[in-house]
């Protein structure tokens, strides 16, 4: 049985869908069977975001509606046989998602892979509400933002309440924090939330911290999760984050300025 | 930590009032979580009752809702303005119970 991984923030913008694919190409680059899901019905993104919208045939939709079965939708990564993709559909109605059948869709996931992730719209519809429901486990992305924080805080409250587990009285999903768009420098200068800001009001365990970097705009450019640009700063940082989810204990980097390296030594970062 | 903290002192406003402005807020609406929908309305309503008497601000009324074992306090915040046309008083705040089974 795979174990479910939503992808979520409330807050539009702040990187779900390069975390999702990060994410994903990550665990399967550690060698397990990972699918990624594109909750998005209608603003169909992660295609692009994996390379791969020239490859989309069938969708989630369709498997749902059974006009096509989920080997014929799932697009099986280029740079890696374990990784496959679910893409959204483009269809314009909203009701297209039914809880039973993505109930159905992930259960033939379970069968066949070691994670799924799912890739959580924004806001807090249908879409997002489904892409949450059936989750083991969290990642809640935010930005050192205020409204992205509230929205975050407002996702947790919905993970906690409204899932599955939660119906079932079962253990609740496994929240975890990802910080996006991090820039120590601003943080020094008192320009923006530190990490330990967002970490007091949140209160949750912290994946990573993604610094503020080129990097994500030229992987998104050439439809390449930045995991695979093993030089610059963010595919590092998502690397790590990785590495953290599967239970390794790793010191947080890129959450001091350069400049401060010493200091960086001396908070333990 | 000792360190941390020095930076924290030194460093100027805007991510101090971030924090001091979602750690308000976030809590506020933490409370409200499990509060029931009718709230925002009823204080809309009160808001309007009030205005019959008195020029209050849109923000005047504040409503938390608190929950023990075995009962919900509803605790309804009035602001009166200083010079009140009708009446005498300067500022009034009061508590409701509303106990349920």
């Amino acid at each position: 049985m795979a174990r479910i991984i939503v992808v979520t923030s409330g807050k539009g913008g702040v990187g779900k869908t390069t975390t999702a694919a990060a994410m994903a190409m990550g665990l399967a680059l550690r060698g397990y069977r990972t699918s990624v899901v594109d909750f998005d019905v209608g603003l169909r993104n992660l295609d692009l975001i994996m390379g791969c919208e020239r490859r989309v045939v069938y969708d989630f939709v369709n498997v749902i509606n059974k006009e096509a079965n989920l080997r014929q939708a799932l697009i099986r990564d280029k740079r890696c046989d374990n990784l496959y993709i679910l893409p959204a559909s483009q269809t314009r109605d909203k009701e297209a998602l039914s809880k039973e059948g993505v109930g159905e869709v992930l259960e033939e996931l379970s069968q066949d892979f070691d994670y799924v992730i799912c890739d959580s719209p924004a806001g807090i519809e249908k879409g997002a509400y489904l892409a949450m429901y059936y989750a083991d486990d969290a990642v809640v992305v935010s930005n050192p933002e205020v409204s992205s924080v509230r929205d975050a805080d407002r996702m947790i409250g919905i993970l906690a309440s409204k899932s599955r587990r939660s119906e079932l009285n079962e253990e609740p999903i496994k929240e975890h924090l990802l910080l996006t768009r991090y820039s120590p420098k601003r943080v020094e200068k008192g320009e923006m939330l530190s990490v330990d800001d967002v970490l007091d009001i949140l209160a949750l365990p912290l994946l990573g911290v993604i610094p503020e970097s080129q990097a994500v705009l030229t992987a998104s450019n050439e439809g390449l999760p930045v995991v695979l640009d093993e030089k610059s700063d963010a595919g590092q940082a998502y690397r790590d984050a990785v590495s953290r989810y599967l239970g390794e204990e790793l010191p947080h980097r890129f959450i001091y300025n350069e400049k401060k390296g010493l200091f960086g030594r001396l908070f333990g970062g | 930590m000792g360190l941390l903290d020095y930076f924290r002192t030194t460093r100027p406003k805007s991510a101090h009032v971030a924090k001091e402005r979602l750690q308000i807020l976030v809590a506020h609406e933490r409370r409200m979580r499990g509060a029931p929908s009718y709230l925002a309305e009823m204080q809309r309503e009160l808001l309007d009752v009030i205005r019959k008497y008195a020029n209050v601000r849109d923000d005047a009324i504040s409503i938390q809702m608190e929950q023990d074992e075995d009962r919900e306090i509803l605790e309804v915040n009035i602001v009166l303005p200083d010079e009140v046309t009708n009446k005498g008083y300067d500022e009034t705040g009061g508590k409701i119970d509303t106990t349920r089974n």
